[in-house]
């Protein structure tokens, strides 16, 4: 059942709807990358929340007019104006009050929200309500999904990924260096506006896969994921937009060969599981990478330590320090220091007293800004220059560099 | 309307209500100035995973494990925010929206995969809450508020949020100095001697508490909005803490009193006969409130403070 899924083998709508999510997925998180960047990621969550009146109320209207109301077109076009309005709101209470962003998502967000399920209430108790399944906008169903339906979400995810890859260059300057842009003609309002657009759209052609809860999960996750293996604008786009792509197809799929397995939440869930790897194992950035450098650093300066106090005679009480020296050979089982753990300490102390001379003297004041006590002088300074500081130093010639 | 039917159907989900909002906007005045508004979104989000796994471990559905699952889940979604926000350099919002869109996952999932339908708990339920259901069932009229026997019997959300609202309040009394020094000078309170890291996080506990137990009885939705909307539209009335604070309250009890009001009996007034969700309401009121204030608060514009 599962490679079933996996490879597209459960019928015509499934496969439509995996395709489709995944789609989405990628757009998704291509979008989501500029969003994040401009630090607006949550605004995507008041969004989501402020479609739900604009479906409930598209299907009143669609209902009065004697139609099915069920229509998938008609209420994802309300749901885009009201969640347009709720981004209006959003604009309106953040330029001309004193609330900050994150006060006017969240007003936003509750608000609609609240109102959303007054409306559905009230759908609920409406004769021809009763078997809307809306509910099943808010978690995302794609169970008993119509075959028409399956290909709006198809289409829709398809045309989304369309439209972001053509602004993508343009979004990704405008995110990254929005004066820049600007100075370069870019009309940055009108992009800013393209990418809440964006947003918009792929929040709406979610909202019936994923439900309108956690379709924000899709815009935020995999860009905060992609962070973590990239300093570089593009690969983060499109790592995360990768990151999208699989969590949306592997969701979709796995939904779709057992009962009980919403579609949202298990996408959401692989996506989690992506940033929590991302997190760990990135290199660079990642939880283990830096614990690894944190390691390395400490052994470095214990081990200087250790072989400063070897050549100054000085007694050695560090277990950390002592169990380095003793595996690396330096220092015999009883304390003992061998020949090679004279000759690295000898040269230990002369390196030292070089970047003393070197921290003296002016000339050098570009090296001596190096100076952490770390870094090797051989990487700093030529052969040459490093005999010369020798002769300053003056004492015994023969220690090897 | 009688007190005869006022006191066993209304009386209970008002108070109720108003307890919930009122211990909902008190912190939120706080957070709302520390630019944490978010933070009640996140907590209210989280919660249901919390729920449903004490659920699982007792079998039951009753309400202080629960409660207690559902603090053991916001502490940790703080503490999990905190982590992916230290260990990864990310902002604060794409932390959170990362944290409570999964945990949310997470226990949507869960739910999905129990057997619920014997027991009163589902996502509807822990969204939107029942306020409705919460009747004083044995109450005959106001005399019943003086009969012992009908006073045990009142919902136990009741008690619970009257405790949850007392403790905010003394939280707040108690700790209003560090509160207010840390909250608009950091830099000051940390000069005098204020622990502001303790008191920044005490103050999101004491939201998280609250957040619970207001969950508890009318669902997350109510937190949320009760967490932003009052304490936003007081803003706009006020550049003193100690008025805001009391405007907030004012508005918290009015879009719940009114929210309740509308939701029940407007349906009626204009001929239908199904009430519609309180809880919704109530947030809808609170979002008209905060739209009156931004339009015509005295301080509503950046410049005037």
């Amino acid at each position: 059942m599962w490679l079933d899924a996996l490879t597209l083998q459960l019928g015509y709508n499934a496969t439509l709807v995996t395709l489709g999510a995944t789609c989405l997925g990628v757009a998704a998180g291509v979008t989501g990358t500029f969003l994040f960047l401009r630090k607006r990621a949550l605004v995507s969550d008041a969004i989501s929340h402020a479609t739900l009146p604009g479906v409930c109320i598209a299907f009143m209207i669609m209902v009065a007019l004697g139609g099915d109301g069920r229509n998938l077109i008609g209420l994802l076009a309300g749901s885009a104006i009201s969640a347009w309005v709720g981004l209006l709101c959003i604009g309106w209470l953040t330029k001309t009050t004193r609330l900050a962003e994150d006060a006017a998502i969240g007003a936003v967000l509750s608000v609609f929200f609240g109102f959303g399920i007054v409306l559905l209430t009230i759908i609920q108790n409406m004769s021809a309500g009763r078997q809307a399944g809306l509910e099943g906008f808010l978690l995302g169903s794609t169970a008993g999904m119509l075959w028409s339906d399956a290909v709006i979400i198809a289409v829709g995810g398809t045309l989304t990924l369309l439209v972001v890859m053509t602004l993508r260059r343009v979004m990704a300057l405008v995110a990254f260096d929005p004066g820049y842009a600007s100075a370069r003609g870019v009309n940055t309002d009108r992009i800013d506006l393209a990418i809440m657009g964006l947003a918009m759209a792929i929040t709406v052609v979610g909202l019936k896969v994923v439900g309108l809860i956690l379709i924000v999960a899709m815009l935020i996750i995999p860009p905060v994921a992609a962070r973590f293996w990239s300093d570089r604008t593009e690969r983060v786009v499109v790592i995360s937009g990768l990151i999208g792509g699989v969590s949306a197809y592997l969701g979709a799929a796995i939904s779709a060969s057992a009962p009980n397995l919403p579609t949202g939440p298990i996408i959401v869930l692989m996506s989690f599981a992506l940033f929590l790897f991302s997190m760990l194992f990135a290199p660079t950035r990642g939880v283990l990478a830096a614990v690894l450098r944190h390691l390395r650093f400490q052994r470095r300066v214990h081990m200087r330590q250790g072989l400063l106090a070897l050549a100054q005679g000085q007694p050695i009480y560090e277990s950390y320090t002592l169990r380095l020296l003793r595996r690396s050979g330096l220092v015999q089982a009883d304390g003992v220091v061998t020949d090679l753990g004279k000759s690295r300490a000898s040269k230990a102390l002369r390196d030292e007293k070089r970047w003393e001379i070197i921290r003296s003297d002016q000339a050098l004041e570009g090296a001596a800004a190096l100076y952490d006590g770390l870094r090797a002088l051989e990487t700093v300074l030529t052969a040459d220059q490093i005999a010369e500081i020798d002769r300053k130093i003056g004492g015994p010639q023969g220690v090897t560099p | 309307m009688t007190g005869a039917e006022f006191v066993p159907l209304s009386l209970t989900p008002l108070l109720i209500g108003t307890f919930a909002a009122i211990a909902c906007a008190l912190p939120g005045n706080f957070l709302l100035l520390r630019r944490q508004a978010l933070i009640g979104d996140a907590i209210s989000h989280v919660v249901l995973p919390g729920i449903v796994v004490a659920f699982l471990v007792t079998g039951v559905v009753s309400a202080w494990p629960m409660m207690l699952g559902a603090a053991a889940a916001s502490m940790l979604a703080v503490g999990l925010i905190e982590a992916i926000r230290r260990l990864g350099k990310i902002e604060t919002g794409a932390a959170m929206g990362v944290t409570f869109t999964a945990m949310f996952a997470a226990g949507v999932l869960l739910l999905e995969q129990t057997d619920t339908s014997s027991v009163h708990l589902d996502v509807e339920h822990a969204l939107y809450g029942n306020l409705e259901s919460l009747i004083w069932l044995n109450a005959t009229g106001w005399h019943s508020l003086l009969d012992i026997s009908a006073l045990n019997d009142l919902p136990p959300e009741l008690g619970r949020i009257w405790l949850t609202l007392i403790a905010v309040v003394v939280f707040t009394r108690v700790f209003w100095r560090p509160l207010k020094i840390s909250t608009f000078d950091p830099g000051f309170a940390e000069a005098i001697g204020v622990p502001t890291r303790l008191t920044g996080l005490a103050l999101v506990v004491v939201a998280a508490i609250a957040a619970v137990a207001a969950f508890d009885a009318v669902g997350s939705i109510i937190v949320i909005a009760m967490f932003i909307c009052p304490p936003a539209a007081a803003r706009m009335m006020t550049n003193r803490l100690e008025k805001q604070i009391l405007w907030s309250v004012v508005f918290a009890s009015t879009s719940a009193i009114v929210g309740y009001v509308l939701a029940g009996y407007g349906p009626l007034w204009v001929g239908s006969e199904h009430a519609v969700s309180a809880a919704g309401m109530i947030a809808t009121i609170s979002g008209l409130i905060l739209a009156l204030a931004a339009m015509f608060g005295p301080c509503r514009s950046a410049q005037s403070g």
